[in-house]
């Protein structure tokens, strides 16, 4: 039904309307752009969390202590045959007192207990193949002879897993009120515009005009503020999380915060926002014009 | 080719119909004048015909169909053949003459071209030439009301219909108007025009459908606004 006459006229009725409400449009785009800017945030803040999250999964590893008498060859066969164990590294009690003594920032303070006087017994590192067999590998390896003890940080990643699982869904309820709050504004200015032109609306009705003929200037208003907000919001986003992305990089003591640079993860969060923005002004004005369109 | 068959409408929260059992039909090129009282069925006529309103009982055929049963485009091109002119002329007053007019093209989707060439000859059409330029506030009750025929006009209805279009207008200027609904029937154009301007209608000679609550009371083909038999 829609010819390019009809489009022209259309973008023309948009661009008057836009010009005549430019305060209040002005003011909703800002508002779509704070709300998309907010929940941007939190998804690249999500990101974040979920890399950092799988890094520490990654690396998870068995600690395996064993006892001062037991044989240590022995035990490393063992460990080798389970399932789920994808490689294994034995640590001597020298080795392991090197790396705690460098861990703490201080060679000379252990170098007294070197030798015989080393308390740390014979270890091994155990990666896993799946961290969700983590546990009940840690299990079964308790029951092997000669092992003291055998901890995976436990606490930690089940810690971990528990305030990510919370934060996402922190995150999708607050970004859904902020998007109905959007939309909540963008169906009062699309409405404000209807009613300055419903009695031409009316005219237009008995007249012949299609539905939509009517419907699309309206649309075209809200989508035109849905992409302003958009674009303020995502550049706004892009700038300051470059400028973070680099201080962090460059700061020594946050080396266990590494920033999401690539590219194929952001750029669906940025191409995201602006399909988010784009429909809630789409169905904000389609909500506003609803009801005038009965006849 | 427009036939009412027994139509009756009651509108929701209403226990008195609007119109009862109504039929009549009104051929093409045709002058039809609709007389009665205020409150009579003359607007729910007119509106029940441009399918604003649905019947509660019985069918209205154009053409010989049920215009009930209009598929969403077919009603579309329904409404595009009928011209409608108002009592309150409903022009938009921020926009010229000529503008008003033009609208009617822009809606259905028309070329800037077409427009430019049909709305000056309408506007010649209802002897409005020279006034393109004004706002409907700078006219006379006559003239803003030639601006809405010119804007029932400009898409060529096959039908005019006009809703107490001299209610407004004083008798001179509502005896001009009837001339010029005239001069446009006589080019084929059916009109309908519902009016309590009995004066007017006793002078034009044309059929004259009567209703009194909701019922059709006379229907004659040379008749006058009140019974004379």
């Amino acid at each position: 039904m829609i010819n390019i006459n009809s489009l022209k006229y259309c973008l023309r009725q948009s661009t008057v309307s836009l010009k005549r409400n430019f305060w209040l449009a002005a003011v909703t785009s800002a508002i779509i752009a704070v709300s998309l800017a907010i929940l941007g945030g939190f998804l690249l803040l999500a990101v974040n969390v979920g890399q950092f999250v799988t890094s520490v999964e990654e690396n998870v590893e068995i600690g395996v202590f064993l006892q001062a008498d037991a044989d240590a060859e022995k035990i490393g066969e063992q460990l080798s045959n389970l399932a789920g164990v994808e490689s294994i590294a034995f640590v001597s009690r020298d080795e392991g007192l090197n790396t705690l003594a460098k861990s703490l920032g201080d060679e000379v303070l252990l170098s007294g207990l070197a030798g015989e006087d080393n308390p740390l017994p014979d270890a091994y590192r155990v990666k896993v193949t799946d961290v969700a067999l983590v546990s009940t590998l840690t299990d079964s390896i308790r029951t092997i002879p000669g092992v003291e003890l055998a901890d995976y940080g436990e606490e930690l990643v089940n810690r971990l897993l528990k305030i990510t699982n919370w934060l996402n869904t922190l995150f999708v309820g607050i970004s859904i009120l902020l998007a109905l709050g959007a939309i909540f504004l963008i169906v009062t200015t699309i409405r404000l515009s209807v009613l300055a032109r419903s009695e031409e609306i009316s005219i237009m009705k008995y007249l012949g005009a299609s539905d939509w003929f009517i419907r699309f200037p309206f649309l075209l208003e809200g989508v035109a503020m849905g992409w302003v907000g958009t674009l303020f919001s995502t550049a706004s986003l892009a700038f300051i999380y470059r400028k973070l992305a680099v201080t962090l990089q460059q700061d020594a003591f946050a080396f266990f915060l590494r920033p999401v640079t690539a590219l194929d993860k952001l750029l669906p969060i940025f191409l995201g926002l602006l399909l988010l923005g784009t429909l809630m002004g789409g169905v904000g004005s389609l909500i506003s014009i609803r009801k005038y369109l009965k006849v | 080719m427009i036939e009412f068959k027994d139509v009756t409408k009651i509108y929701p929260g209403s226990d008195r119909p609007a119109l009862q059992n109504l039929s009549l039909q009104i051929t093409k090129g045709e002058f039809v004048f609709l007389v009665g009282p205020s409150g009579a069925g003359k607007s729910t006529l007119i509106k029940l015909f441009f399918r604003e309103q649905l019947p509660t009982k019985g069918e209205i055929l154009f053409d010989g169909k049920n215009i009930a049963l209009l598929e969403k485009s077919a009603l579309l091109k329904h409404r595009r053949q009928i011209g409608m002119v108002f009592q309150d002329f409903r022009l938009l007053k921020q926009k010229t003459v000529f503008e008003n007019v033009a609208f009617a093209l822009e809606v259905l989707g028309k070329s800037p071209a077409e427009i430019q060439e049909k709305v000056p000859l309408t506007l010649a059409k209802v002897g409005l030439t020279g006034k393109e330029n004004a706002f409907p506030a700078e006219l006379s009750g006559g003239e803003q009301q030639r601006v809405g025929v010119a804007r029932a006009l400009v898409k060529d209805p096959t039908i005019l219909i006009a809703d107490e279009p001299t209610g407004n207008l004083d008798r001179d200027t509502s005896w001009q108007l009837m001339e010029l609904f005239s001069a446009i029937n006589e080019s084929g154009t059916t009109v309908i025009i519902a009016t309590h301007a009995w004066d007017v209608v006793d002078r034009m000679q044309k059929r004259v459908i009567a209703l009194a609550e909701g019922s059709l009371i006379r229907d004659e083909l040379r008749g006058s606004y009140n019974d004379q038999h």
